[in-house]
C-alpha cells in the first residue's frame, strides 16, 4: 500500500510531516503542560476546544515488550487524558492472537462507541474487526492493517516504504557529489515483510544517484545484541564505505557500541523510528549517527483523535471533509541536527 | 581421562548398561577424542573456506578476535549447559536468565554501584534463577524440561516488567571499557579471557573432580548413582546453580559487549547451546559430556556467521546453510566415530 513517492527534499520532508499533522490534528496553540515523561503527544494541541458527547474508545494492542509499542500505549494513554470527553478503555496488551481477539470482544460486548486496535498480528484479527464494524462499532485499525477494508472505517499507520525511500534519498543528497560511494544496509528481521518494504525503498531511492553503490546488506533482529554482533561483522567485512543506514534505533544502539569499539568514524549513519537516545546523538553530533528516519508512535495519539471524531460523528479539523479519511499513511520524516528539537519529545526509550 | 579408576565403579553396582561402559571406558574416551578431532576438522575446512573467500578479511587478527568475542557469551553459557545436559537434564532458562540478570543489573538503581554492582547483580540474579531451578528439579521432583520452561516464561516476564520493553543504557565507564577496542588482559580482549578461564575451569570440574565424576554417574544411570551413594538430589540442585551461574557470568559479559541492557537479549540462547553441546558429542540422554567439543561447537557457529557475514550472503540462504552444516557436522562425527 505504500507508493513510491518521487523525489524528496529535506525541506519537503518537514511541510510533508506538517501537512500530515495538521491533517488530524490542529495546530495553533502550544500546549503549556510541562512534560516530565510524557510522551509527544501532548505536545499537539488537542484536536477540538469544545467537548462535545462524551466517547468511550476500546483500546486493544499487542504486548508492549519493546520501546517503540510502549511509547504507542503510553501516546494513546496521554492522549485521551487531554480529553474531557474521552472515556479510555485500555486491555492489557498481548501477542496472543487468541488472547487479544477475547479482549475485543469483551470491549465489543462492553458496548464501547469505537475500537482503536493495533492487532498483534493483522490477518489474523481480521474477523474480529469485522465483528465489531457489523455490531456498529468503528474500528480504526492502527498500523498493522486487516486483511480487509471491511474490517476497519480508518487505517492510520507508518510508511516502511517511505522508510527506506527517505533514509535513500537523504544518504543520496549527502553522498551526491561523491564518486563511487559506497552504502550498506543493516536490516530488521527478514522475515518480516516490514522489513523487505524498508529495504526495497532504500533501493529505490538509491537508484537515483547513480554513484552510489550498495555494497552490503546484513539483517539483525531489532535487538541491541543482534546490532551489535551484525554491525561488528559489517565493519570487518567492508574496510571502507560512506553510509550505513540502520533500520531500527533499538538494534541501532548495538550498532554504535560496535563502530565505537572497531574505532569507525569515517562514514556517516542514519537511524530509523526515532527512539530517544537516537535523537540526543544526533543533538549531540559526536557520532556516525547523523539522521533518523521516522516510525512516529504518536500515531496512537492521532488515532484517538480520530476514533474521538468518529464517535462525535465531526470529520478531521483542517480537511473540508465531513468524514474522516478511510486511510491515512503517516510521513516518514528524515530527522537530522537541524529539526532534532522539534521531534526530541516523541523520542522512544 | 588418564584417571579412569573411580567414576565407573557407582555403575557397577547394577549390571545395566553402565557395566559395558566400565569395560569400554578407554575406548570410549579414545572415542570422544576421535570426535574432537573430527570437530577440528570441520573448524579447518570452515577456515579454509573463510580464507579463500574473504582472505584479507578473514584472516586477520582483529576478526579472530571478533570471532572469538561473539563466541564468549554464548560459550560461557554452553559450558553450564553441558554439565546439565551431561546429568541427564535440560536447562531451557538460559537465554531467560542472561535477559532477566542483564537487565537487573543494568536499572538505573544498579549502576549506581558501579562495576561491583553490575558484576555482582548479573551473577546473583543467574545464580538465584539456578538456585530456583534446582530446587524445583531436585527437591520438588519437577521434570528438568517443565521446571525450566516455566524460569523461561517467567524470567522473561520479569526482565519485561523491569524495563517496561525499555532498552537500558549503561554508563558505567569502568564496564564500557572492558568492551572497547584496544582493551586488553594479559594480551587477551577481556570477554575472551572470561571465555577461556571458564572454559578451563570447566574442563578441569567435569574431568578431573568427583564433582564431575558424580555428574556423568548421574547422568549415566540416576539410580545406580543412588545406591552407590551419591546424593544425587544435591547433585542436580548444584548442577543447576552451575547453569545459572554461567548465565550470570554471560549476562555481565553480553553487558559489557552490547553497552546495555534489554528484554529482548539472550534470545534462542537455549537452542544454540543445547545445540554446540550435541556437535560438540555431549549425549542428550545423559552420560557422557565434553567440554572441549561444546566449545568446538561453539566457535563452528560462530566462525560460520562470521564467513556469511563477510560473503554478505543474506538471512535466507544463511538459515538454509546452517542447517546443512550441522547435519554434515554431525554425520562426518558419526563416520569418524565408528571407522574407530
Amino acid at each position: 500500500m505504500p507508493e513510491p513517492t518521487s523525489f524528496t527534499s529535506r525541506r519537503g520532508l518537514l511541510f510533508g510531516t506538517a501537512a500530515v499533522s495538521a491533517g488530524v490534528l490542529l495546530t495553533g496553540c502550544t500546549s503549556n503542560e510541562p512534560s516530565e515523561k510524557e510522551p509527544a503527544a501532548n505536545d499537539q494541541p488537542a484536536a477540538d476546544d469544545k467537548p462535545g458527547k462524551q466517547v468511550t474508545i476500546g483500546f486493544a494492542g499487542p504486548q508492549a515488550d519493546h520501546g517503540w509499542l510502549n511509547a504507542i500505549n503510553d501516546n494513546a494513554k496521554e492522549r485521551a487524558k487531554k480529553y474531557s470527553d474521552v472515556t479510555l478503555e485500555i486491555t492489557e496488551g498481548s501477542n496472543d492472537t487468541a488472547a487479544q481477539i477475547g479482549q475485543i470482544e469483551t470491549l465489543i460486548n462492553k458496548k464501547v462507541d469505537v475500537l482503536v486496535v493495533l492487532p498483534a498480528d493483522g490477518k489474523a484479527l481480521t474477523q474480529v474487526g469485522l465483528k465489531a464494524m457489523r455490531a456498529g462499532i468503528p474500528v480504526v485499525n492502527l498500523d498493522r492493517i486487516f486483511n480487509s477494508p471491511q474490517a476497519y472505517r480508518c487505517w492510520i499507520g507508518g510508511d516502511n516504504y517511505g522508510m527506506g525511500l527517505n533514509a535513500g534519498t537523504y544518504i543520496g543528497e549527502q553522498l551526491k557529489d561523491k564518486p563511487d560511494a559506497r552504502v550498506i544496509e543493516l536490516a530488521g528481521i527478514d522475515n518480516l515483510e516490514l522489513t523487505r518494504q524498508r529495504t526495497q525503498g532504500f533501493d529505490d531511492a538509491l537508484k537515483n544517484y547513480p554513484n552510489i553503490k550498495k555494497v552490503a546488506r546484513q539483517a539483525a533482529e531489532f535487538t541491541v545484541e543482534s546490532g551489535q554482533a551484525k554491525m561488528a561483522q559489517l565493519l570487518q567485512a567492508q574496510s571502507k564505505f560512506d553510509a550505513l543506514w540502520n533500520h531500527d534505533d533499538d538494534q541501532g544502539v548495538g550498532a554504535l557500541r560496535a563502530i565505537e569499539q572497531a574505532g569507525r568514524d569515517d562514514f556517516l549513519m542514519v537511524g530509523g523510528a526515532g527512539a530517544l537516545s537516537a535523537f540526543q546523538a544526533i543533538e549531540a553530533d559526536n557520532s556516525v549517527l547523523k539522521a533518523t528516519v521516522l516510525y512516529p508512535p504518536t500515531m496512537a495519539a492521532s488515532a484517538i483523535d480520530l476514533a474521538r471524531a468518529l464517535g462525535q460523528g465531526k470529520g478531521a479539523s483542517g480537511l473540508a471533509e465531513f468524514e474522516i479519511p478511510a486511510s491515512l499513511t503517516l510521513y516518514s520524516a528524515v530527522v537530522d541536527k537541524e529539526n532534532v528539537k522539534q521531534y526530541m519529545p516523541t523520542g522512544f526509550k | 581421562m588418564t584417571q579412569p579408576a573411580s567414576p565407573p565403579r557407582p555403575d557397577e553396582t547394577r549390571k545395566e548398561p553402565p557395566a559395558d561402559r566400565t569395560a569400554s571406558w578407554r575406548t570410549l574416551t579414545a572415542r570422544a577424542d576421535v570426535r574432537t578431532l573430527s570437530l577440528l576438522g570441520v573448524l579447518a575446512v570452515l577456515i579454509l573456506i573463510g580464507g579463500i573467500t574473504k582472505p584479507d578479511e578473514f584472516l586477520d587478527t582483529r576478526n579472530l578476535q571478533l570471532v572469538l568475542t561473539q563466541a564468549s557469551v554464548i560459550g560461557v553459557v554452553t559450558v553450564g549447559m553441558t554439565f546439565v545436559i551431561t546429568s541427564g537434564g535440560i536447562d531451557l532458562s538460559v537465554g531467560a536468565i542472561v535477559a532477566l540478570a542483564s537487565v537487573w543489573a543494568t536499572t538505573v538503581a544498579t549502576q549506581e554501584y558501579g562495576f561491583a554492582g553490575i558484576l555482582f547483580t548479573a551473577v546473583i540474579v543467574g545464580v538465584g534463577c539456578g538456585l530456583v531451578n534446582g530446587l524445583l528439579i531436585a527437591y520438588g521432583a519437577m521434570v528438568p524440561f517443565i521446571a525450566t520452561l516455566a524460569m523461561l516464561a517467567s524470567a522473561r516476564g520479569l526482565a519485561l516488567q523491569i524495563t517496561d520493553g525499555q532498552t537500558q543504557i549503561v554508563t558505567v565507564e569502568g564496564v564500557l571499557d572492558l568492551g572497547e577496542r584496544d582493551s586488553y588482559i594479559l594480551g587477551v580482549p577481556p570477554l575472551v579471557l572470561v571465555f577461556a578461564v571458564v572454559t578451563v575451569i570447566g574442563w578441569l570440574v567435569l574431568n578431573r573432580t568427583t564433582f564431575g565424576r558424580r555428574t556423568v554417574a548421574v547422568g549415566g544411570n540416576a539410580e545406580a548413582a543412588r545406591l552407590a551413594g551419591i546424593d544425587v538430589r544435591r547433585q542436580r540442585l548444584y548442577l543447576y546453580l552451575l547453569s545459572g551461574l554461567c548465565c550470570g557470568i554471560a549476562a555481565f559479559l553480553l553487558i559489557i559487549l552490547s553497552g546495555s541492557g534489554q528484554n529482548t537479549n539472550g534470545n534462542l540462547y537455549e537452542l544454540d547451546a543445547i545445540a554446540a553441546a550435541i556437535i560438540g558429542g555431549t549425549l542428550l540422554s545423559g552420560g557422557r559430556g565434553t567440554i572441549t567439543g561444546s566449545v568446538l561447537g561453539v566457535l563452528i557457529f560462530t566462525t560460520i556467521t562470521n564467513i556469511f557475514a563477510l560473503n554478505n550472503l543474506q538471512s535466507d540462504v544463511q538459515q538454509i546453510a546452517k542447517g546443512a552444516i550441522i547435519v554434515a557436522a554431525v554425520l562426518v562425527q558419526r563416520r569418524t566415530a565408528h571407522t574407530t
